[in-house]
């Protein structure tokens, strides 16, 4: 029996692909709501400008890179499985995907142990609460993706489940765009 | 989905990595124009410009080419959209609330001396 996912298409794609849709969606919406909250708080407070000042852009230019690499993984993935149907093909690359997440994670955690330690805490000022929540809210996301991206790639190695590699990928690439928000507000703008 | 070959997405990726560059190289430049009585100017507008319109060029192009939000269903584009309108007008509702210290028979006393002593 195949999945429902992959078979019924009464919205003009497929169940599975509408319904990562609908996730994208309801993401746009927090992780909207959160930039848009920062944004208004630093307009109004110029002292944010000034904690702002004390992260390291270098790493969040390392990290924006490190993302934007794992999205071109993510999309030669569903390119091998939809176009040239290779589960094993599209497995490698969500490896390497997955591994650009971890990679991300790691140098985020070695930031924020730099930051905790020179006494920049989520209770230090708004800046570094709104800092802490909007990065954390991302990197769970990213861990999310990781484990998900896992399950995928493991069916995927086998020959079984193709279609979700193009949704785990879009689902990727929302997290890579929203990065692409977070890096100007948290790093650039100071 | 996957319409396009292997060399358009790494086209793509290398327009992306060039774009971050440029978003990174940007506000140091407009440092140095800030250094410039007749340039002090145009520090800001580049800031802006750099940082920010290339952040929504470099999403726009993730969007497009990555998830190929252009060959879905209309109504995809809807949704999305509606979910932008939902935020600002979030923001719309909550920042005069936010922003503003005093307005019409109102204040904000406890946060304005909090922002005037520079603690928030």
């Amino acid at each position: 029996m195949r999945p429902i996912a992959n078979t019924r298409s009464a919205a003009g794609i497929t169940t599975g692909r509408l319904a990562v849709w609908w996730v994208v969606g309801s993401e746009i919406v927090i992780f909207g709501g959160l930039l848009a909250s920062y944004i208004m708080h630093r307009l109004a407070h110029a002292s944010w400008a000034e904690q702002a000042a004390h992260t390291n852009v270098w790493i969040g230019l390392f990290n924006t890179f490190v993302l934007l690499t794992s999205s071109l993984f993510a999309v030669l993935a569903h390119y091998a499985a939809e176009t040239e149907r290779n589960g094993p093909k599209a497995a490698r690359y969500l490896l390497f995907t997955f591994f650009g997440g971890l990679t991300f994670l790691l140098v985020k955690a070695a930031e924020w142990t730099i930051e905790i330690t020179a006494g920049y805490t989520v209770t230090s000022n708004g800046f570094w609460s709104f800092y802490y929540t909007a990065a954390g809210l991302h990197a769970t996301h990213v861990l999310a993706g990781m484990i998900i991206m896992l399950i995928v790639a493991h069916a995927a190695r086998q020959g079984r489940e193709l279609h979700r590699v193009e949704l785990i990928g879009i689902y990727w690439h929302f997290v890579d765009i929203v990065w692409i928000f977070l890096f100007p507000l948290l790093y650039i703008a100071k | 989905m996957a319409s396009h070959g292997p060399q358009h997405y790494q086209k793509i990726w290398l327009i992306l990595s060039v774009l971050l560059v440029v978003s990174f190289v940007g506000p140091f430049v407009a440092d140095a124009l800030r250094a410039s009585e007749s340039l002090e100017a145009l520090a800001l507008p580049l800031t802006l410009l750099t940082a920010f319109g290339i952040a929504f060029w470099k999403a726009w192009l993730v969007a497009k080419n990555f998830m190929h939000v252009n060959v879905q269903p209309r109504y995809v584009l809807y949704l999305l959209a509606t979910c932008l309108v939902f935020m600002l007008l979030f923001y719309a509702g909550t920042a005069p609330d936010v922003m503003k210290q005093a307005g019409s028979n109102w204040t904000k006393p406890p946060i304005a001396e909090a922002v005037h002593a520079g603690q928030h």
